[in-house]
């Protein structure tokens, strides 16, 4: 008897070590994982947030200009010698890629959302079909796709065709890739509201559409408004598809129908260029998305903490 | 039979033309409201129910107990077509209401279940303010005047026994309450479209002994009114509130649910016919 309770208490000192050893692992690989997460924020709030200035939110491009000239009139500043070291600097903004950005990433969004929403209601409420597997994994394969594939769709279908770079051809590119996320969350979604619900509101006598509009989407409103939000971040943070489908360009536009700036397509350029400065504004663009990728993670925190309370 | 047709069709006339036949059925209390003959009910192949025969009085409470697995939430959820959703479920033989077959070729389930509400086991109130649960069926109904709605939210509350607890709260949600409320605001929401008929699938099952008693004070309360089915487990709750008592059991070989007895639950319950009734009452089995 004394025999057995000896071997147990061994073997419990062996299983507390293991699990020992198996919780340093476990924070070892957390914080392996965190360490480039930190690093790449810490970074581009450094330098991007070094950027900032009001320039940078007001204006649009500027050439590079030798310092000591005027970017804007291309006159040398008074009281600076003709004999200053050769640097080049850049001034101006991006104000045009943050038009350009929020026109065509919310045009995408007003396209998807009731694309997405609806085909998740379909998947989720419906009973399965081979229909809907193969519509679901349509869905799986479109959001797996890599972007630099819809860009090329896009680019091949619209681009072509209208014979012009647009801003509404980078809405539709981007709208392949957001309609698969929004259905597939939706329908997640959907499928946690619990089926005593449903079951209640048809014992009601509320037809299908009616208790899918007044009870199962109100219930799952959240959750669904969280999926859009992360699809409009994704959006806003895509650059292949956008760079086939919108080009980029240097003025401010307004115009959907020609081409316009984004801002990932702004960083992708500007971080290539010879020029500091305008490796500079990359950084600053960098930051800003980064910001309204933060900006939307905070929303929908904010929103769900708000509505579970 | 064709008078018994016409006498159905104003439920295609919403909210009004409802309390209208119902104030018409209460005329012809006594009478048979949901009859089953030679009734039998299949999930595919399998077969749930076989040849049941059972006429349940209107305005009275019956309830139907027996074993797990005996099929009396099979033909509880038959009587308003609960099941048509589950693929392969279908019906055989007669169950009508009114004498009008409730799984005739023509006729539409939702209607059906504008006469027919039911309760369920667990509590499931929407994720909606208090009021706005109990107005739920009165809208789905088309009833668009406010202080109608209120009118009708305040009455099935009282009728559910609930107002007095929740009338200063109306805008706070239903899943807030507790579960013995949450089962009465549901019981609230089914009676205020004033169906005719009142299905109660266990509706105790997951209540504390407090808020059973307070559940079954309220089907006490609404004999008479309503025509009230309840599937129950607990025989000495079918013998406290019930009127009628459907004793079912499943047959051992096809694992298809029969009907034993049926009869006045005092009859039922203190003479039974069927030695098995017997059985099952003095705690053989089940």
């Amino acid at each position: 008897m004394n025999g057995t309770i000896e071997t147990n208490m061994l073997t419990y000192r062996r299983r507390s070590q293991v699990d020992k050893v198996l919780r340093g692992c476990t924070i070892l690989a957390t914080a392996i994982a965190i360490v480039p997460l930190v690093l790449i924020i810490a970074y581009v709030l450094l330098l991007g947030g070094a950027a900032l200035n009001r320039d940078f939110f007001t204006d649009t491009y500027r050439p590079p200009v030798p310092v000591g000239i005027d970017p804007r009139t291309g006159l040398p500043i008074e009281g600076t010698g003709e004999d200053a070291p050769a640097q080049v600097q850049a001034q101006g903004g991006v104000l045009h890629g943050i038009v350009g950005t929020l026109m065509v990433t919310i045009t995408a969004l007003l396209f998807s959302l009731p694309i997405g929403i609806l085909a998740g209601i379909f998947l989720a409420e419906y009973p399965d079909t081979p229909f809907n597997t193969f519509i679901r994994f349509c869905c799986d394969v479109l959001s797996g796709a890599p972007s630099i594939v819809i860009g090329v769709v896009g680019f091949t279908m619209i681009v072509r065709p209208s014979g012009t770079y647009s801003g509404i051809a980078g809405s539709i590119a981007l709208t392949f890739l957001m309609v698969p996320t929004i259905a597939r969350t939706t329908e997640e979604i959907l499928k946690l509201v619990p089926n005593a619900v449903r079951e209640a509101a048809m014992a009601m006598g509320a037809p299908m559409w009616y208790s899918t509009l007044t009870v199962v989407v109100p219930t799952a409103l959240t959750g669904i408004v969280t999926g859009a939000l992360l699809a409009f971040a994704r959006g806003a943070g895509e650059t292949a598809p956008l760079l086939l489908t919108i080009q980029g360009n240097s003025n401010l536009s307004f115009n959907m129908f020609a081409a316009m700036a984004a801002l990932p397509i702004l960083t992708y350029k500007y971080i290539e260029s010879p020029f500091p400065a305008e490796n500079q504004l990359a950084w600053g663009t960098a930051f800003v998305l980064m910001m309204l990728v933060l900006g939307v993670n905070l929303l929908v925190r904010i929103t769900t903490a708000r509505i579970k309370r | 039979m064709s008078e018994t047709r016409t006498r159905s069709l104003p439920l295609a006339g919403g909210f009004a033309a409802t309390a209208a036949a119902r104030a018409r059925t209460r005329e012809k209390a006594g009478k048979a409201k949901i009859e089953a003959v030679n009734f039998n009910f299949y999930y595919g192949t399998f077969k749930a129910l076989d040849q049941i025969n059972l006429a349940i009085p209107e305005g009275e409470v019956t309830a139907l107990i027996g074993p797990s697995g005996c099929g009396k939430s099979t033909l509880l959820r038959a009587i308003n077509r609960m099941h048509d959703k589950t693929p392969g479920a279908h019906a055989e033989g007669l169950l009508t209401i009114d004498g009008e077959s409730i799984y005739g070729k023509d006729v539409d389930p939702i209607l059906l279940r504008r006469r027919v509400g039911m309760v369920f086991q667990r509590p499931n109130p929407f994720a909606k303010s208090i009021f706005d649960n109990v107005a739920y069926g009165l809208r789905v109904l088309g009833e668009r005047d406010n202080r109608r709605i209120k009118e009708r939210v305040e009455w099935a509350l009282r009728r559910a026994a609930l107002w007095d607890e929740v009338k200063d709260r109306l805008n706070a949600t239903g899943t807030s309450l507790s579960g013995g409320q949450q089962q009465r605001l549901c019981i609230a929401r089914t009676i205020a479209v004033e169906p005719e008929v009142v299905l109660m699938d266990e509706p105790c099952s997951a209540l504390d002994p407090i808020s059973t008693l307070k559940i079954e004070d309220l089907i006490a309360d609404l004999r008479g009114s309503f025509t009230i089915v309840i599937v129950t487990h607990n025989m000495q709750q079918a013998a406290r509130v019930s009127d009628y008592t459907a004793f079912m059991l499943m047959d051992p070989k096809t694992r298809a649910g029969q009907m034993v007895e049926f009869g006045p639950t005092a009859q039922l319950f203190t003479n039974p016919t069927d030695p098995r009734t017997e059985a099952y009452l003095s705690g053989h089995f089940g």
